[in-house]
This record gives structure tokens, C-alpha cells and sequence, in this order.
């Protein structure tokens, strides 16, 4: 549970380049653990290549990388999740037609033998899966319930009590609640908070400045591929970050005629 | 974790409680089970004393549900995983063929003929399950490309090496053979000579049989559909493959997420129905004693057809062996029973479209039922 001083990633001068586009322009963000580290910025600014080149998908063009202190080299996610960084996609993380307990402990099956052979082990999953959701906040009717029944909070909120389970330092959150009503919103961001506190670091990528601030602890700010620095909780005021997303200008005309609710 | 089965405190109001009776019919293989039950029911209403529930009639259809569950069992879990064989048809009478030049026209050894079979006909449904993993391509059209290619074979190989399209004397060929033997045999005939001496089962009255129960075992291609049901069930139930299975059906990309070896498991999902298309064939030319070039036509789509019958979802991550099963047994069922009870047999394609549609109306629904879809 320390809140150390050493950053679990480092990435220094990130850029990447995909043929004669530039998706990321010299970019330094320091992840720490047990803090919840907000990446923020409008579509198309480079959030999602920053991720992938966090998580492994991608290799940077230029920069370095460093995860606990040591150069990173994954050759693709699988690597990634080996060490502890685990992505929760907005979409691709649940499969609707299987049940909780099936989803939960999917590519980690639990195993019990039965003379030379060997089954899935339902009753430890189905208890574990009970266990973590309650853990979360969750109350499953049945683990044997489909996801395709969950609302898009509770999957989300799956998602991630399946990543800490299994063992992530780092969660990287792909916009988990850009899709979601106001209460499941509200959940997942508690759910966020929890599990910062079990000294998880969190990285949050979203384009809500309202839910940045609700659990951030440092906030970036991606442009166009570059970014203005990291702010930590308290040197920054929402409506300086929204400024920093939109580039300033148009939003603060905008912001006028509407009357200060963007 | 000891008060997991004790209702929890904050329970959602608006949940409705479910009855027990209603969560144990809130299965995949409910339609399968309610299509079995309504065309018993037909059956020993309108063709009891047809002769269709003696030991004889019986044995008539659970021979042919029995077929019809071999190929349904590979189909069922191919298309769970994401996929479907529309070579299966033809990989049956490929498979036929192949043994009957192995064995009688090469004249090696039977055993030595259906392994080499066994091989190369998985060899082939790995062949299409690595095609389909490696161009992204609909498998519908991959094992389309092969239904043609396997058939064109299965009539040119004959043609060519003894200038017709029907090689027999393959019964000769197996006589005392032990593999043969585990595919064209039958057992239990002890049990069905004291039920004959019994008179609970009919025995024959005359001839150089007298005294002989008329049904004098069971056939191991039932065996082979039971071992292979229960096979299949308990894969896709009890074991970690299993989950992958409906993974990598239910969404490739999410699957491999997580670490599903999904191209693994659907080149082995291709393999195992060539499999079961294989022991199909194998079955059939010991019974028959012949390889034909026009075996298996059609099978395929009565394969396809028991699966969805049975509650799988055609597009993958759903469904169920029993409940394929099942569409197996009503498949039969009705083809020879609509025989039995005299009724014109083109009939047999409106009864079974009847029933197929029924079947998968509900099925949708119960699904949606358990699935959230709506």
C-alpha cells in the first residue's frame, strides 16, 4: 500500500509515427502506483496510441519506456499482462452470451483433478466471482448469470475486479464511462477509487473533465499528439483542463452563448 | 465466503424473483426438449401399433437419430466456436471411399485402411480451420470451396482406379478385423437373447433363426453417438477448453484479450467434426459393405439443422451437445416415423420445417431470456 515515490512507468519522449502521420510528438507521462492518473483529451488526440504503446500493442517510434525501473520490451499484450499491466477495453473485455463467472476466469481457467483428468473448477469460480463483485460493490442474483444481463456499469466493473484479481499493477481504463448513465458512472468511478487504494495504479483516459476530477490524482492533457505537462490534484481547476482539450478559443465563445455548462 | 448462498442483504428490488420450475426450464435445450416430447407424443398417438415402438421399429430410428447425432455432436461445438463445416456431406463419403481403396483395392490390412482415413480426413479439417484463421475468411465459404473439392474426389478417385463409382466387398475385407469391428460390430447380444427368451423383446418364429431375438444387439454406431454425446457435453461444460469454446465464438477479439488461444481452438474444432463425419463413414460402410461416391449428400444441413434445433445460436458462443442431441432424435424420429404411420414420406420436409421453425422461435427466445438481449 505504499504510495512510493518511484513511478511504476515511466515513458520519456514518446513519439510514434504510422507512416507519414504523427500520432504521438514527444510525449512524458510518469505513472505511480496507487494513484489514479487521468490521460485526458478531445478525439483524435492521441489517447488511444499512447495507451497501446503503454500496453504493448504498439512499439514507439522514439522514447523509452521504463516499467519498475527497467527498460520495457514486450513483444505484444500478452507480455504486458504477464507483467502486471492490464487494459480494460470499453468494448472488447466481456463476452454477453457467457456467463459472470465464465467471463471472469476466461484464459485463467481454474483447474481441479478428477483422476487423470482434469475440469473446470465451477465452484471455485462461481465463489470467487460472488467474492470480488461483493468486494466491489456488486451484487450478482447468480454467477451463472449471462453479462449480457449486467448493465454497462456492472461490466465494466467486472472487467476490473477480473484485472486486480488477477494480479495488475497498472490498469489502464480505455473511456470506461463514456457510454454509461449518471449512477453507473458514479459506480465505476467508486469502483476506480477502490481499487487505487488497494495501491493499484490506475490510469483513466476519458474526455469528461467532471469525471477526471471526481478521482484524479495527476491529470494529462493530450493535443494533438503532444502534451502541456502533467498537473497534480489541486494546481489545476476544470476549467483550465477543459481549455487545455478543446485548445482554448472556440470552447470559450461556446462556453458564452450557453451559459457555463459544457 | 460461507454466506455466498445465503440471499444477500441488499438485493436489487427490481429483480423479480424467479421459480425454481421456471430457472429449470430456462435452458438452451429447451426447445429440443419440448420438440422431443411433442413428436413422441404425436407418434404414440397416431402410430402405436405401427410397429414403430417394437424392439424392431425402435432400433429402426434410434439407428438413424443415431447418424444424425454423430455429425450433430462436431457440428454442435464447431459452431459454438464461431464456425461451420458445410464439407461435412462430403467428407462422409470421401472418408467411405478412401477406406474402400485403402482397404480393398490396396488390400491392406482394415485396421491399417480406417486409421489412415482417421488421418487424413483431420489432416483436411485442419486444412479448413487453417484456411479460415488465416485469410479471416466466412468458413461458410472456405468448407463451401471444400463440399465441391472432396465430392469431385470421392467420384473421380473410384472412377479412376476401377471405373465405377461404388467399391464393395469391403465387408469381405473386414471380416475378423478388431478396428472394423469397433465400427460395424454390435454388442450386448448376450442381454438381447435372454430378453428374446424372455418374450419381452420378438424373436424370429421360423427359419434358420428361430428362437434368435429379430434385434440382436446394439449396433456400435449407437455406442459411438453416446460416447461421443457425452464426450462432447462434458468438453464443453466441465473442462477449461470448453469455456474457450464458447469464447472464442461468443467474440474472437475479446477472447484473445484474454489470452484464448482462439486459432488454436477453432483448427481443432474443424478437426473434430472431421472426425465425427469420419466415424459416421466408417460406420456406414461396415454396415453397408460398400463405399459409394454419392454417400453423405446432404448432411451438412441435417447436421446444421439438429444443432440449431437444439438451441445454438448460428453466429457462435451458444448452445448446447444435449440440446443437438436432441434435434438429432426428433430428426430421426420423425423421418421414420412418418414411415411407420404411413404417411406420405415428402410430408417429412413439412413436418420437419414445422418443427425447425418452432424450435427455434423459442430457442430465440428463451435466449433472449437468458442472455439480455432484448
Amino acid at each position: 500500500m505504499t504510495n512510493g515515490n518511484a513511478p511504476i512507468i515511466q515513458m520519456t519522449d514518446i513519439e510514434k509515427h504510422f507512416g507519414s502521420v504523427i500520432a504521438l510528438a514527444g510525449v512524458s507521462v510518469d505513472i505511480f502506483p496507487g494513484e489514479c492518473h487521468c490521460l485526458l483529451g478531445d478525439n483524435g488526440a492521441g489517447k488511444s496510441t499512447f495507451i497501446k504503446t503503454m500496453s504493448g500493442v504498439h512499439k514507439p517510434t522514439h522514447g523509452q519506456i521504463l516499467f519498475e525501473g527497467r527498460p520495457m520490451h514486450f513483444n505484444d499484450p500478452r507480455d504486458a499482462i504477464a507483467a502486471g499491466i492490464a487494459t480494460v477495453h470499453q468494448h472488447l473485455a466481456m463476452i454477453p452470451l457467457m456467463s459472470v463467472s465464465r467471463n471472469f476466469f476466461m484464459g485463467n481457467e481454474p483447474e481441479k483433478k478428477v483422476g487423470p483428468f482434469r475440469f473446470f473448477d465451477h465452484d471455485y469460480a462461481n465463489r470467487v466471482t460472488m467474492e470480488e463483485m461483493r468486494k466491489m460493490g456488486i451484487n450478482l442474483r447468480s454467477p451463472d448469470q449471462a453479462v449480457g444481463t449486467l448493465s454497462g456499469g456492472e461490466r465494466q466493473t467486472v472487467a476490473i475486479a477480473r484485472a486486480v484479481h488477477f494480479g495488475a499493477k497498472v490498469l489502464i481504463l480505455d473511456e470506461p464511462t463514456s457510454a454509461l448513465g449518471v449512477r453507473q458512472t458514479a459506480n465505476v468511478l467508486a469502483t476506480i477509487d477502490k481499487v487505487r487504494k488497494q495501491g493499484i495504479a490506475v490510469v483513466f483516459i476519458t474526455h469528461n473533465v467532471r469525471h477526471a476530477m471526481a478521482v484524479g490524482d495527476r491529470f494529462t492533457v493530450l493535443n494533438r499528439g503532444q502534451t502541456l505537462g502533467t498537473a497534480q490534484r489541486g494546481q489545476i481547476t476544470p476549467e483550465e483542463l477543459q481549455d487545455m482539450m478543446a485548445g482554448g478559443q472556440e470552447l470559450a465563445a461556446l462556453e458564452g452563448s450557453l451559459g457555463g455548462t459544457v | 465466503m460461507g454466506d455466498a448462498a445465503s440471499t444477500s442483504p441488499s438485493q436489487d428490488e427490481r429483480i423479480k424473483e424467479i421459480s425454481a420450475l421456471r430457472r429449470a426450464l430456462i435452458r438452451p435445450e429447451l426447445g429440443g426438449m419440448v420438440g422431443t416430447v411433442a413428436v413422441f407424443t404425436f407418434f404414440l398417438l397416431f402410430a402405436f401399433d405401427s410397429g414403430m415402438f417394437s424392439s424392431q421399429g425402435v432400433m429402426n430410428w434410434a439407428v438413424v437419430s443415431a447418424q444424425f447425432m454423430i455429425i450433430a455432436v462436431g457440428a454442435c461445438l464447431l459452431m459454438i466456436a464461431g464456425e461451420f463445416d458445410l464439407s461435412v456431406g462430403s467428407m462422409i463419403g470421401f472418408a467411405g471411399m478412401i477406406i474402400a481403396i485403402l482397404g480393398v483395392t490396396l488390400g491392406w490390412p482394415m485396421w491399417m485402411a480406417i486409421l489412415a482415413t482417421f488421418a487424413l480426413c483431420m489432416a483436411i479439417g485442419a486444412l479448413n480451420g487453417w484456411i479460415v484463421v488465416r485469410t479471416g475468411l466466412p468458413s461458410f465459404i472456405v468448407t463451401l470451396a471444400f463440399l465441391f473439392i472432396l465430392r469431385g474426389f470421392t467420384i473421380f478417385l473410384p472412377q479412376m482406379i476401377e471405373r465405377k463409382t461404388i467399391i464393395g466387398g469391403i465387408r469381405d475385407a473386414a471380416q475378423g478385423d478388431w478396428l472394423a469391428a469397433a465400427f460395424g460390430g454390435k454388442i450386448l447380444g448376450g442381454l438381447f437373447v435372454w430378453l428374446g427368451d424372455m418374450g419381452l423383446i420378438s424373436v424370429f418364429d421360423r427359419g434358420t433363426r428361430a428362437g434368435q431375438p429379430v434385434v440382436d444387439g446394439i449396433p456400435m454406431l449407437i455406442v459411438w453417438a453416446l460416447v461421443l454425446i457425452v464426450f462432447g457435453h462434458v468438453l464443453l461444460t466441465r473442462t477449461k477448453f470448453g469455456n474457450w469454446i464458447f469464447a472464442a465464438g461468443g467474440d474472437a477479439e475479446a477472447a484473445r484479450n484474454s489470452g484464448v488461444p482462439v486459432n488454436k481452438v477453432k483448427i481443432l474444432m474443424f478437426m473434430f467434426t472431421a472426425f465425427c463425419a469420419t466415424v459416421f463413414a466408417v460406420c456406414q460402410v461396415m454396415e453397408f459393405g460398400s463405399a459409394g461416391a454419392d454417400r453423405g449428400l446432404l448432411k451438412e444441413f441435417e447436421a446444421i439443422i439438429a444443432v440449431v434445433i437444439g438451441g445454438a445460436l448460428l453466429t457462435g458462443g451458444y448452445g448446447s451437445v444435449i440440446g443437438a442431441a436432441l434435434g438429432a432424435l426428433i430428426f430421426g424420429v420423425v423421418q421414420q416415423g412418418l414411415f411407420f404411420a404411413d404417411v406420405e414420406s415428402s410430408l417429412f420436409r413439412v413436418f420437419l420445417g414445422v418443427i425447425l421453425l418452432g424450435a427455434v422461435i423459442l430457442n430465440t427466445n428463451i435466449r433472449r431470456i437468458i442472455t439480455g438481449e432484448r
